[in-house]
């Protein structure tokens, strides 16, 4: 397939059928409308499943179910719809079922407005789910490196048994790239799924079970333990970021999905005032690229998290950092995007910006 | 000559029940287990188990299961069913569980016209956290959470499933039955067996609500138990044959 021009959103499913999706199950919310759309077209064409469920908070639970049977599921949804899912992603994360939930931010707290927005940094990182647990994270910049993500999710997904998360914003979601579906993806070993509840005459003498509840706090610990450790795995493997104009930074800004685009256009405007600006953009927001901060230059005069929110993934630059360099915050809210300018402008005046 | 006249049914492990002496859920286990192997159909069924007393039921039913959070039994049911549609998959849920905090789930559910099977066990109470009053606590009833009986006016009246979900076009086989003596407990298999039936036929939706028992928060006898869930809960909670597609 040669390039297309094409809506994210759509794009987002599309990719997921490339990745070899079985069932959605999702409810209505702008912006990401599109996938559900896209894939109730699709799929069902396709004899695959597409449900529209009567709640997140039920279409997260399908999601359990159909993971559970040993399928390759997804969700999408927005900030509010998110917020209703957290319960069940926190048992899907327990009961070790693959998964794929889309969540394309829009502005919050609260019904919020259906801008783009970067509020549910905490959200996808944090989770609002009850216990120790995480998604892995991915928070691509382009409609491109959406699809390049989509179409692998499934597999990281089904190999670490653990939900992966692909965070974009409303922008993403309803802009128009020029994009291609054909580039190659990571060939990464897909174990079989003998633990799926599909019946026991698939699996005779063993009964599979997908659950999460351990009465006995020393079996729950040790449980906790076995995610943990999974989880460490995970930062090993899969810890993804990106160093733009890292030669000889004055400054260094952070940033993430729409966000890095727009400065992206900023550091090319200081570039050509003489004000050399690097860029660390965390392609994984769990795991984070601390990794990545050990390659800051001693001399950077201070290091710019730049958001489309008031300051969460702040919270992880500053672990990163550990006190080593002085650390700025430049971010718009609820809906709202900076011009490249306003950054140039951040990075000139960087020290009304130090929060540490 | 040693002849087996009853043994446990292929259908249950060997874990030993988590309940109470005395409540009606180890009846209505029994009753699910022997139809899915007179059914033969205990290999391809998939049991999703709620959260309520019968919370543990994935480790009793001897077939594949999945444990569901409280309320979304029907959600998980249905998202197994969706993909996996020549499995047989059911519920297993409390009164809290489906007509409370997953009404929403059961009857969307039921509305769609899921084929699966939904088991549902009214005892007017929350058995498991201890005792407080369900949506289907009878007028007057003390519970923990309605320490002078429940009032009309402060909580409704007791909420009344399968009248409700009679009036559900996706609904295909939808019976009430009760455990409180050999006949309605014959009853009860009749009507369970019937449920699964109807979804190996692909028919839709079924539910068997039973009218059960919680001897243990309900502070009384398993014998008195019984009595009580004729007496009290029956007049409330008619018996009887709901829905039935396969008669239309
Ligand atoms: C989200 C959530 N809220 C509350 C609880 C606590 N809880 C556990 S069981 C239960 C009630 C179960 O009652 P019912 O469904 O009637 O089952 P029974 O124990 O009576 O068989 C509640 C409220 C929970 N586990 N999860
Ligand atoms: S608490 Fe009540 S419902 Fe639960 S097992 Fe005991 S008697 Fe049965
Ligand atoms: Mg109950």
């Amino acid at each position: 397939m040669a390039k297309v021009l094409m809506k994210g959103n759509e794009a987002i499913a599309l990719a997921a059928i490339k990745g070899g999706v079985d069932a959605f199950y999702g409810y209505p919310i702008t912006p990401q409308n599109e996938v559900p759309e896209y894939l109730s077209k699709h799929l069902l064409a396709n004899g695959k499943v597409f449900l529209q469920a009567e709640s997140e908070v039920s279409a997260i639970n399908m999601v359990y179910g159909a993971a559970g049977a040993g399928k390759r599921v997804m969700t999408s949804s927005s900030s509010p719809g998110i917020a209703l899912k957290q319960e069940g992603i926190s048992y899907i994360t327990a009961a070790e079922l693959p998964c794929l939930i889309v969540s394309v931010m829009r502005g919050g707290p609260g019904l919020g407005s259906i801008q783009p927005s970067q509020g549910d940094y905490y959200q996808a990182t944090r989770g609002g789910g009850n216990g120790d647990y995480h998604l892995i994270v991915f928070a691509p910049e382009s409609i491109q490196e959406t699809i390049d993500t989509i179409k692998e999710s499934f597999d990281i997904a089904d190999y670490y048994r653990n939900p992966v998360m692909v965070l974009v914003d409303g922008l993403i979601g309803q802009m128009m790239e020029s994009v291609d579906f054909d580039r190659p993806k990571k060939e990464r070993f897909v174990p079989e799924k003998d633990w799926a509840t599909n019946g026991t005459k698939n699996h005779p003498g063993r009964r599979n079970i997908a659950n999460s509840l351990y009465l006995d706090p020393a079996e729950l610990e040790q449980h906790n333990i076995k995610l943990h450790q999974k989880y460490e795995v995970i930062k090993k493997n899969e810890t993804k970021f990106e160093l733009i104009d890292f030669d000889n930074p004055e400054y260094v800004i952070v940033a993430y999905g729409t966000m890095a685009r727009i400065c992206r256009s900023a550091i090319e405007m200081l570039k050509n005032e003489g004000i050399e600006v690097g860029m660390i953009r965390p392609i994984t927001l769990f795991p984070y690229p601390e990794k990545a901060f050990e390659q800051i230059p001693e001399n950077v005069k201070g290091i710019l998290t730049c958001e489309l929110s008031m300051g969460q993934m702040l919270d992880d630059v500053l672990i990163a950092n550990n006190g080593k360099h002085k650390v700025g915050f430049f971010g718009r809210a609820g809906g709202m995007l900076p011009d490249p300018e306003e950054i140039v402008g951040a990075i000139k005046n960087f020290n009304e910006r130090v929060v540490k | 000559m040693w002849e087996v006249k009853y043994e446990k049914s292929q259908g249950l492990t060997d874990s030993k029940l988590s309940y109470c002496p005395g409540c009606a859920h180890g009846i209505i286990h029994k009753l699910v287990a022997e139809s899915l192997v007179e059914l033969g159909i205990l290999d391809r069924s998939i049991a999703i188990a709620s959260v309520g007393c019968s919370v543990f039921s994935y480790q009793f039913f001897n077939c594949d299961a999945q444990q569901a959070p409280h309320g979304r039994a029907c959600a998980l049911a249905t998202g197994v069913k969706r993909v996996l549609p020549d499995n047989i998959v059911f519920t297993y849920q409390g009164d809290g569980d489906l007509a409370s905090i997953g009404i929403a789930e059961t009857i969307h559910a039921a509305n769609r016209g899921e084929n699966i099977t939904v088991i549902f066990i009214n005892n007017a109470i929350y058995g498991m956290t201890g005792g407080q009053m369900a949506p289907t606590s009878l007028i007057g009833q003390k519970t923990t959470t309605s320490q002078d009986g429940r009032t009309q006016k402060n909580h409704g009246n007791p909420i009344k499933i399968s009248e409700m979900f009679a009036t559900i076009e996706g609904v295909a086989y939808l019976e009430r039955v009760a455990a409180y003596d050999p006949k309605h407990v014959l009853n009860a298999k009749k009507a369970i067996k019937k449920a699964f039936q109807y979804q190996m036929e692909n028919r839709g939706f079924t539910m068997v609500e039973v009218v059960s028992t919680c001897p243990v928060n309900w502070g009384m006898k398993p014998v008195d138990a019984m009595k009580w869930s004729k007496e009290a809960m029956e007049p409330v909670y008619p018996l009887g044959v709901f829905k039935d597609k396969g008669r239309e």
